[in-house]
């Protein structure tokens, strides 16, 4: 057994793994933080997407030790006190959620994209959600959500731009 | 009147805890010395158990128990309750489960698994459906390959007389399609908790589509009282015998959250085997299925087989259909039989056709069991129907819109099953589908409504 430190959503946390626990496995069975599932467990549906320092994962298929000293993101470190995220609302206004597995993943898949590329095209955005799998939606609604998301940012952003 | 829901905006009612990630589904309730489950599956498609040791198993540090047949109260369970939870002799199909392990943790429990000594004669498979049709095949089951409706080996339905409506027909269309199996591929594999509670009640944490249905079911697997009327009614109507207690109910599903369905989660995979290990143990117990044995052995939409015969006029009406479709049902009955029986029911599709013959076979094979999925049956009839518009018009020269047109169902036509259609509505929706797709239709076309043949519009 190996003790690691890492952070979650801002908070650090120190946890015993062995060399094939994974990820997914520190977060869901030793932290509780259960918004990554487990679709597949061999790297292919992408509901268990987190963000490892910014950039997209399968957790499902990242071995525990690489998250040493390195920050994780999952959708619960995504709302402030009082005010979710752009994505999360788009996602919710926008009826991208049907049964909400794949919920979680797709919004951070979709997070990672915006972080990188704040304008994307529709077919960026189908690009960069293609790991991620919706077996409800048909995948239009979540383009929407995604594309009304950025808009909002980008909005968000001029703003701060004018007001700076 | 003014409408308050519909044409407006309505927010999910759970919408902000999926995109926040509360929502907590079977697999994210997480209770402190809960077990974990592994099943001892069948490595062939056909066989008999002549041997089940699990004593090296149960002796493994680790191991709080494991079942086999000889632990389920009534190990006969569905709609035809036929099906075994555990194997207790023959074995049907491959994936089949014989034993079931809880253990502290997963490496445990799929270590016990390979403890456990099974000795099987195996047996010659029948896996196609028309080989299993055939008298000489391989029984899947004792009583015959094919499910019994009645006294025939067949849903049957008859309107009108297709013979006289061949010999009316200017031209006969006859053509054979196939519809290959289908997984539902839901994102949220098969999950169950089983949770003994204090009170002596059994609590399931569970992905169910169908929880009075299983409710049911489960009370007759465990000899356990429902706790709900409804099911006690639906459990005598399955023939399911249960335990009748006055008294504190010993059974509570918790479910409604899922993540996917398709039908997947309308036949009991994993509730039995979590509540039969939770009762063996004293402890709370889960079994999440790997996506392979989601893959390899939940139900799925089975293979059809439809070979349909037409009598058509030059002008595009159909006046006699034949239809004969084979369903490969797989080893058990589960919800097959109903399957079949919506497949024939829409064998006319949304089209008047005043001579209907059908024969839907539900046929068994060494396979996983097939069962419901979005649609029950009518899907393959769909796809098989309107391809055959499509040829029957490119037969006789006419446009793929006009042929739909001629045989629309109109009000007050009956169907093959003898309803009266009382909301026809075709006419309309293939009108809008044309404009919407930049089709510009005939003018006669464009004047028709689904008003009663004979009556203005």
């Amino acid at each position: 057994m190996y003790s690691i430190e890492l952070k979650v959503n801002g908070r650090p946390y120190s946890v015993m793994v062995d060399l094939k626990t994974t990820l997914l496995e520190v977060l869901r069975d030793k932290l509780f933080i259960t918004s990554p599932k487990v679709g597949c467990n061999t790297g292919d549906c992408g509901a268990c997407s987190v963000l490892l320092d910014g950039r997209l994962v399968r957790s499902c298929i990242t071995n525990a030790l690489t998250a040493a000293g390195r920050e994780v993101t999952t959708v619960e470190g995504l709302a402030r006190p009082g005010e979710i995220h752009p994505l999360q609302r788009a996602f919710h206004e926008h009826y991208a959620a049907q049964c909400g597995f794949c919920t979680p993943g797709m919004i951070l898949a979709a997070k990672a994209l915006l972080d990188e590329n704040p304008e994307p095209t529709r077919d960026q955005v189908r690009e960069a959600l293609s790991g991620n799998l919706c077996r409800c939606t048909g995948y239009v609604k979540i383009v929407d959500a995604v594309m009304a998301a950025a808009q909002e940012m980008a909005g968000a952003g001029a703003l701060k731009a004018g007001r700076g | 009147m003014e409408l308050k829901v519909v044409g407006h905006r309505v927010k999910r009612y759970d919408g902000l805890a999926h995109v926040s990630g509360e929502t907590r589904f079977v697999d994210d309730v997480i209770i402190p010395g809960t077990l974990t489950v592994k099943a001892l599956r069948s490595p062939v498609s056909k066989g008999l158990v002549r041997g089940l040791d699990t004593s090296a198993a149960e002796a493994m540090p680790g191991v709080a128990g494991v079942i086999t047949a000889a632990d389920v109260p009534c190990n006969a369970y569905g709609m035809v309750p036929e099906q075994p939870v555990l194997v207790a002799e023959a074995i049907r199909y491959k994936g089949e489960p014989i034993a079931a392990v809880a253990a502290v943790d997963e490496d445990t429990a799929l270590e016990a698994v390979t403890r456990i000594r099974l000795d099987i004669e195996e047996q010659e498979p029948v896996l196609d459906p028309l080989e299993a049709m055939k008298p000489d095949a391989p029984k899947v089951r004792p009583e015959g390959n094919v499910y019994m409706y009645g006294q025939r080996p067949f849903r049957q339905i008859v309107f009108g007389d297709v013979q006289t409506g061949f010999k009316e027909a200017d031209l006969i269309v006859e053509n054979e399609y196939f519809h290959p199996s289908m997984e539902h591929a839901q994102l949220e594999p098969q999950v169950s908790l089983a949770v003994p509670e204090a009170s002596g009640r059994l609590t399931i944490h569970t992905v169910s589509q169908a929880l009075y249905f299983h409710l049911g079911m489960l009370c007759g697997i465990l000899q356990m009282e429902p706790n709900d009327i409804r099911c006690q009614a639906w459990a005598a109507r399955t023939g399911s015998a249960w335990r009748h207690n006055a008294g504190f109910s010993d059974l509570n599903l918790a479910g409604g959250t899922v993540g996917g369905g398709f039908g997947a989660k309308n036949d009991l995979h994993a509730d039995h085997v979590t509540a039969l290990l939770a009762l063996k143990t004293g402890r709370p117990c889960k079994w999440r299925w790997t996506r392979e044995e989601e893959q390899l052995y939940s139900t799925y939409r089975g293979a059809w087989r439809m070979t349909i015969k037409d009598g058509v006029k030059k002008d595009g009406r159909i006046v006699a259909r034949q239809m004969k479709s084979i369903r490969d049902a797989g080893s058990y009955t589960s919800l097959n039989a109903y399957v079949v029986d919506k497949h024939c029911f829409l064998a006319a599709g949304p089209y008047f056709i005043p001579n209907v013959y059908v024969q839907g076979y539900c046929v068994y094979t060494n396979k996983p069991p097939a069962s419901s999925m979005r649609g029950f049956g009518v899907t393959p009839t769909t796809f098989a129907t309107e391809v055959q518009m499509n040829r029957i018009a490119a037969e006789l020269g006419l446009d793929p819109w006009e042929i739909r047109f001629r045989n629309a169902f109109r009000l007050g036509e009956l169907t093959p099953t003898g309803r009266v259609v009382s909301s026809a509505a075709l006419v309309e929706v293939l009108q809008k589908l044309a404009a919407q797709a930049g089709v510009d239709l005939p003018a006669d076309l464009k004047a028709l409504t689904s008003a009663r043949k004979g009556e203005a519009s």
